[in-house]
């Protein structure tokens, strides 16, 4: 249990860090690093199978994406950095004082755990539930990872010059 | 209800709205387009956390695996296609600005 807790306040702060590191390259760094402390926390939770799926494409195709996207775009020049920095302090640094306040909150809070949590039936194989009994979710991936290609198709299309 | 499940609601009763409040946050306040992108994330990792402590608890976990992986599915595609708006938005306004984008022309 005391490890959960440490991987929980380590998932928190590497989502800060995130949030508040003004270089993007670091927050997606940043990002990828929060990923993989949620992975540990799934395999500790025994579910390997969304462990692998976090860390390979979480932690691993996303942060491909960002830098991908962060290199499409201009970076600031230093003069812009710097000023940038300055007054984007000013809107973040509510952040850690925020999340501060409310672990103190939710600490504090009385949470009822008198009630009885039902026994669940004979533990099922991860992949027969997808397969047999989540066939409309496996559908509805497959439409998303097809809209999500024909969309990432036509945005990156460069305009093609009409021959005169 | 054993005492360690007890301790494990408690303790992500804490931790799992802290990541929801800072990925809402970062939207909120963010004014660059990716930085914007990266409040998504964190809130779909807490969003992740939460269905499996969730199967955890109930003993759910074959499903709780399946949902947290067509989440994790529709996260990465949502990403990718939102990564593209932003490349398209760069190229057309030459800033990752969203005050940039309140300008609608026909």
């Amino acid at each position: 249990m005391n490890l959960n807790i440490c991987l929980l306040i380590a998932l928190t702060i590497a989502a800060l860090w995130s949030i508040m590191h003004e270089n993007l390259i670091k927050a997606a760094i940043a990002l990828a690093v929060t990923s993989i402390i949620l992975t540990t926390l799934m395999f500790r939770f025994a579910s390997p199978l969304a462990a692998v799926f976090e860390l390979s494409v979480c932690a691993g195709l996303i942060t491909v994406i960002f830098m991908s996207t962060i290199s499409l775009t201009k970076p600031l020049t230093q003069t812009e950095a710097v000023a940038h920095a300055k007054e984007r302090l000013k809107r973040f640094w509510y952040l850690p004082v925020l999340l501060a306040a409310a672990a103190v909150g939710l600490g504090l809070a009385a949470i009822p755990l008198n009630f009885t949590i039902p026994q669940a039936p004979a533990p099922a194989n991860v992949r027969s539930v997808l397969w047999n009994e989540r066939q409309l979710d496996l559908l509805g991936q497959v439409v998303i990872i097809l809209a999500g290609v024909f969309g990432v198709v036509v945005l990156f299309k460069e305009k093609v010059k009409e021959k005169s | 209800m054993s005492i360690n499940i007890a301790q494990l609601i408690r303790v992500s009763m804490v931790f799992i709205p802290l990541l929801l409040l800072a990925g809402f946050y970062c939207i909120m306040v963010s004014r660059n387009l990716i930085r914007t992108l990266i409040g998504l994330e964190i809130l779909t990792k807490g969003v992740t956390l939460l269905i499996i402590v969730a199967g955890y608890v109930t003993g759910y976990m074959a499903v709780a695996q399946s949902f947290a992986i067509t989440l994790i599915i529709i996260e990465v595609v949502v990403l990718a296609v939102a990564a593209g708006l932003i490349v398209n938005v760069f190229r057309h306004t030459d800033s990752l600005d969203r005050r940039n984008l309140q300008n609608l022309r026909g």
